[in-house]
């Protein structure tokens, strides 16, 4: 029998034999984990591994979408249009560019760019051992580079303190990923993903493709607007010529007559080219609603005059003929009325300050006592009682100034105002407002 | 005389002494190629020939794989056209080569590495910036 001596294996043994160095990340838990659920760089992973793409992904959904969308409107709006008055081919190629595109982005922000892992800890202590052994005969820490000749050419090397190694040539350090990236181009924010080594072509043939997609969609759209456009612009041209309008157009005020359409249209020169001349280079009419001007102080009063209708004789009708007919007959009653003292009292209390002012500011009034004040705050309530809810415009132009000149010469206005809103305004606010233009 | 049986193999009973590594050699620009220098601390386990021979052979299966010739222009091509799609059901020239490199890996750790307490690490587990040499005790071995 032999004397066999049995050695028992030690499992710690087990993690050096080379079947588990290739995976040693793989003994250390029951599942068997994938190495990139402990990368240490800045990336995420999608489908187990196989999709990566930066932490940071910045602004990729954004780049996306804008395609998406573009294209989408592009196929929604333009397609129809042009498939019908030029060629089926133009959704096609449209299509295979928007596809082609898709995929370009996608192949580039999923690609690993390039990364190198970085180094393992024997790594690093080789790396340590080989700087310090070699010329670190100053004080200084080591400058950590190394310098090498490429076709004859010196390049210096880095140390990466991250990554532990001296980085190749070409390779760089990315800090949005934290990895070192062989032939770094750049960190793209719009595809979410360093450009490398391992994704450069991809990126490139993105930015060729989505180039030839922008002007492809673009031309179509020209192409739509040009064809479907001048409907519009001519229909334009046609009313500018003609000196019409779109809603005289469309209504047919002047064109009732077969074949004579710009017969009936009396604010024609007759002349196409006049037409044009004074449509579009007349002279430019200045803005009538003095949109900065201020407005006047006392415009509250009125107001709070208003709300204390109490004349009997009156029922308050909306109607703006009413209105000046009501006004006319109060003054003229007013002037033949024995009740003229009684009605004062009733007055405002609040307007009579107004009213002395008013009177003692106004030399051309005839009557600066009381009883005109009264008159004249009466006339101002009975103008506003029966239409409290009619702008002052309502007021017609020509019976008010009749009734006012004729009446009381208080209510003469010494200066016109240029515009019928401004007078009128002045007008049925009250005699008040209508001293202003004296002060 | 004991007999030494073990359930796996020799190397498996052996611990790590010390491990070297082979660097990158960048004299030709960027291609992947290893420095043929042959490190002191093999002195005494493998012939200097051995090596470099071992070095010189994976220099020039990294060199196939990067080579800009028709095969891989024209996959190139037909891969842009596809909008790469086309290496969903294909592998591309570099990694078919690798495998190439991992089975020579492979022969030449059975052959001539381990006899000697040598193990060679194939260099795309260390993201191709080293060849790493394991070098084992002699603890158990015994011819």
């Amino acid at each position: 029998m032999k004397n066999c001596e049995y050695q028992q294996i030690d499992p710690r043994a087990l993690s050096v034999s080379p079947l588990s160095a290739q995976n040693p990340a793989e003994k250390k838990v029951q599942r068997p984990r994938r190495k990139w659920e402990a990368f240490p760089g800045k990336n995420r992973f999608f489908c187990d591994g196989r999709l990566i793409l930066a932490r940071q992904n910045g602004v990729l959904p954004l780049t996306l979408g804008l395609i998406v969308v573009t294209s989408g409107l592009f196929f929604a709006f333009d397609c129809p249009f042009l498939v019908e008055h030029l060629t089926v081919c133009i959704p096609v190629i449209g299509g295979v560019l928007f596809l082609f595109v898709v995929a370009s982005l996608l192949r580039t922000s999923f690609t690993d760019p390039g990364i190198l892992p970085r180094a393992t800890a024997d790594e690093a202590a080789d790396i340590e051992r080989q700087i310090d052994t070699s010329g670190s005969s100053t004080y200084r820490p080591p400058p950590r580079t190394k310098e090498i000749l490429i076709n004859q050419q010196v390049v210096k090397l880095k140390y990466c303190f991250t990554c532990k190694m001296f980085r190749p040539p070409r390779t760089s350090h990315c800090s949005l990923c934290d990895n070192c990236v062989e032939r770094f181009d750049h960190h793209c924010p719009w595809v979410g993903n360093c450009v490398g080594k391992r994704n450069y072509r991809y990126f490139y043939s993105f930015i060729i493709s989505l180039s030839f997609l922008t002007s492809f969609i673009f031309a179509c759209v020209i192409t739509h607007i040009t064809l479907h456009g001048s409907f519009v612009m001519s229909f334009h041209t046609y009313l500018v010529a003609s000196n019409l309008t779109t809603n005289e157009d469309i209504k047919g005020s002047w064109s009732g007559k077969r074949g004579a359409e710009e017969s009936g249209n009396p604010y024609t020169y007759s002349n196409i080219i006049t037409n044009c001349c004074a449509t579009l280079c007349g002279p430019m009419p200045p803005s009538l609603i003095d949109r900065r001007g201020f407005l006047p102080p006392d415009e509250a009063v009125p107001a709070a005059a208003a709300s204390e209708m109490e004349l009997p004789p009156f029922t308050p009708k909306s109607d703006a003929n009413m209105c000046t007919q009501s006004t006319k007959d109060v003054l003229e009653r007013m002037l033949h009325s024995s009740d003229f003292h009684g009605l004062c009292p009733s007055g405002n209390p609040k307007t009579s300050p107004l009213v002395q002012e008013v009177s003692s500011s106004a030399p051309a009034t005839a009557e600066p006592s009381l009883s005109s004040g009264c008159s004249r705050q009466l006339a101002r309530q009975a103008v506003v009682d029966p239409c409290p809810l009619l702008p002052p415009v309502a007021f017609s132009k020509s019976n008010r100034r009749d009734s006012l000149h004729s009446i009381n010469p208080a209510f003469r206005l010494a200066s016109p105002s240029p515009t019928l809103s401004r007078r009128a305004l002045v007008l049925g606010d009250g005699p008040d407002i209508g001293f202003i233009p004296q002060h | 005389m004991a007999e030494t049986h073990s359930l796996q193999d020799m190397r498996q009973q052996a611990a790590v002494a010390a491990k070297v590594f082979i660097q990158r050699d960048y004299s030709n620009g960027t291609m992947c190629q290893f420095q043929t220098k042959f490190p002191s601390e093999l002195e005494t386990k493998i012939d200097k020939q051995q090596f470099e021979e071992t070095i010189r052979t994976l220099n020039n299966l990294y060199a196939e794989a990067e080579k800009l010739g028709s095969q891989s222009l024209i996959e190139g091509c037909l891969a842009c056209l596809t909008a790469y799609t086309v290496f969903l059901c294909m592998e591309t020239h570099y990694e078919k080569v690798l495998k190439k490199i991992a089975k020579y890996i492979q022969e030449q750790n059975d052959k001539i590495y381990a006899p000697r307490g040598l193990l060679l690490t194939d260099p795309i587990e260390r993201g191709l910036r080293v060849i790493e040499i394991t070098i084992y005790e002699d603890r158990s071995f015994s011819r």
